[in-house]
């Protein structure tokens, strides 16, 4: 298997540095497969190379060797699979090396929301062209909600999800629930401590929530785009809201919510006792079937590993279902 | 499981008598949810129309209504309003007009029932828990309708629960 690695960043390194330590074990999962190409925006290298090397000269210089840009590399180099990991852009030039890909009809495996610009569009893409775009780490990091929603609950009616999609406010909600402290206070701690961006805007006015939820409501069969969600952050919650929703047995999360009827991310009064009551930065899901009740699955929303650890689910599961 | 229920009864204008009425129903263990007394109007009988909600086992509630009866009259009873639900509002919710709010949110199928306010520092936002309870599941989504809107032009945050309807 040829694969061609576009975004060198925080999530390209992790899975380069994965698809090194972990070879043997992969090999003997998948086959043998090959690095072709890498590319990011500082520079790329193709052609006969030591992935081990690549990551090397990434972490020393801060670029890599070659002069040859992303979008020459995803048009000219041949490669079965694409592993699309640029950062969001929700545009459409966040797109455009999976579109390339897709036309070639090589498969793409992306950690890139962008795919909420055109789901559909890149869906249909991918089927005429024979190939496939998977896209487990886009939403909920490692947990592995896209696959559980596509594979194993294929046969199912999915009435509705409800998840808690943003780790940064999760954090933040958990610390004002367990601390009684304004919300600001607690944010500009969270800057600190590398939880939130030192731009939190995405995060906290629910932004990036909303983007992850156009992804799992066109993976139930709902075609929503970002326009359809209506968005409410958390910057207005006050620690009093806390300790009142507490006298009555609830406690305050961000909660993305996909259905035919209600297609939205706000603050809402979540049981004490429901597995959705989730503390930390963790990320968590709640789907309702027509057969089974509801299904709860949780895990790291973030971080290089988690997300490198979706991509190569997604890759095993490309070789797995061809 | 807990039910909501509304009676209408018919009661003497004279001191002591709403006591009478919620007697049995806490001994029962009912729990008292809204009283509604409308002073001002009387009934034919020159008596005065109290609205009590209460929740409590169906059960229970059979039995509340029997031993009511026996010295009152009773003029409605019933699952009236079978729909509640308790939102947290934050932001100046006084300051907008909360009678105008609760009187937006109101209709003939739903009403506000139950309010508490937690108010910090002036200036600084406060707090409210609303309850509304409806005859049905569609008068309430309607009422809440009304009320994320009149919040909305208010600068209000709604903070709803996550319910059983997905």
């Amino acid at each position: 298997m040829k694969i061609a690695i576009i975004g060198f960043g925080t999530v390209g390194q992790g899975v380069a540095e994965l698809l090194v330590a972990k070879r043997a074990e992969i090999e003997r999962k998948i086959g043998d497969f090959k690095v072709v190409a890498i590319a990011d925006l500082t520079g790329s290298i193709w052609g006969d190379f030591k992935l081990e090397n690549a990551i090397e000269f990434r972490r020393k210089t801060g670029r890599l060797p070659g002069g040859r840009s992303a979008r020459e590399i995803a048009e000219e180099e041949d490669y079965d699979v694409m592993i699309e990991v640029t950062t969001t852009k929700l545009d459409e030039s966040g797109i455009e090396y999976m579109r390339t890909a897709l036309k070639k009809g090589a498969s793409v495996i992306t950690s890139n929301k962008s795919i909420a610009v055109d789901f559909q569009g890149l869906m249909k893409l991918a089927e005429s062209n024979g190939a496939r775009l998977m896209y487990e780490a886009t939403v909920g990091g490692v947990m592995p909600i896209i696959r559980l929603l596509n594979s194993y609950l294929a046969l199912c009616e999915i009435l509705g999800v409800r998840g808690i999609l943003n780790g940064t406010c999760n954090y933040i909600l958990t610390r004002m629930e367990e601390e009684k402290l304004p919300y600001s206070q607690i944010l500009s701690e969270a800057k600190e401590m590398g939880i939130a961006e030192a731009n939190p805007k995405a995060d906290v006015e629910g932004i990036d929530a909303g983007i992850k939820l156009v992804i799992l409501a066109n993976t139930i069969g709902i075609p929503a785009r970002f326009e359809d969600i209506e968005i409410v952050g958390i910057t207005d919650i006050t620690p009093q809201a806390f300790a009142v929703a507490m006298q009555k047995g609830y406690t305050i999360r961000l909660i993305a919510e996909a259905s035919r009827k209600s297609l939205r991310v706000s603050p809402r009064l979540v049981p004490l006792n429901s597995p959705l009551a989730i503390k930390g930065t963790m990320n968590a899901a709640m789907i309702r079937t027509d057969t089974a009740g509801d299904i709860f699955v949780a895990g790291r929303g973030a971080g290089k590993y988690e997300t490198a650890t979706a991509i190569l689910s997604d890759l095993y599961e490309l070789f797995r279902t061809g | 499981m807990s039910e909501l229920f509304t009676l209408i009864v018919e009661l003497e204008d004279k001191p002591g008598q709403l006591l009478r009425v919620l007697e049995p129903i806490a001994r029962n263990g009912g729990n008292i949810v809204g009283i509604f007394h409308q002073r001002g109007k009387k009934t034919p009988l020159n008596r005065i129309p109290v609205e009590i909600s209460f929740t409590a086992e169906s059960k229970k509630a059979e039995k509340i209504i029997e031993e009511l009866q026996r010295d009152f009259l009773i003029r409605q009873f019933g699952k009236l309003r079978t729909a509640v639900v308790s939102i947290l509002l934050v932001g100046h919710v006084i300051h907008t007009d909360l009678s105008d709010t609760i009187k937006r949110v109101d209709s003939s199928d739903a009403e506000c029932v139950e309010l508490n306010i937690t108010m910090p520092e002036r200036e600084e936002p406060s707090t409210a828990m609303i309850t509304i309870t409806a005859k049905s599941e569609e008068a309430l989504e309607m009422a809440l309708r009304r009320l994320r809107e009149t919040c909305r032009e208010k600068g209000i945050l709604v903070i709803e629960p996550i319910n059983d309807g997905i």
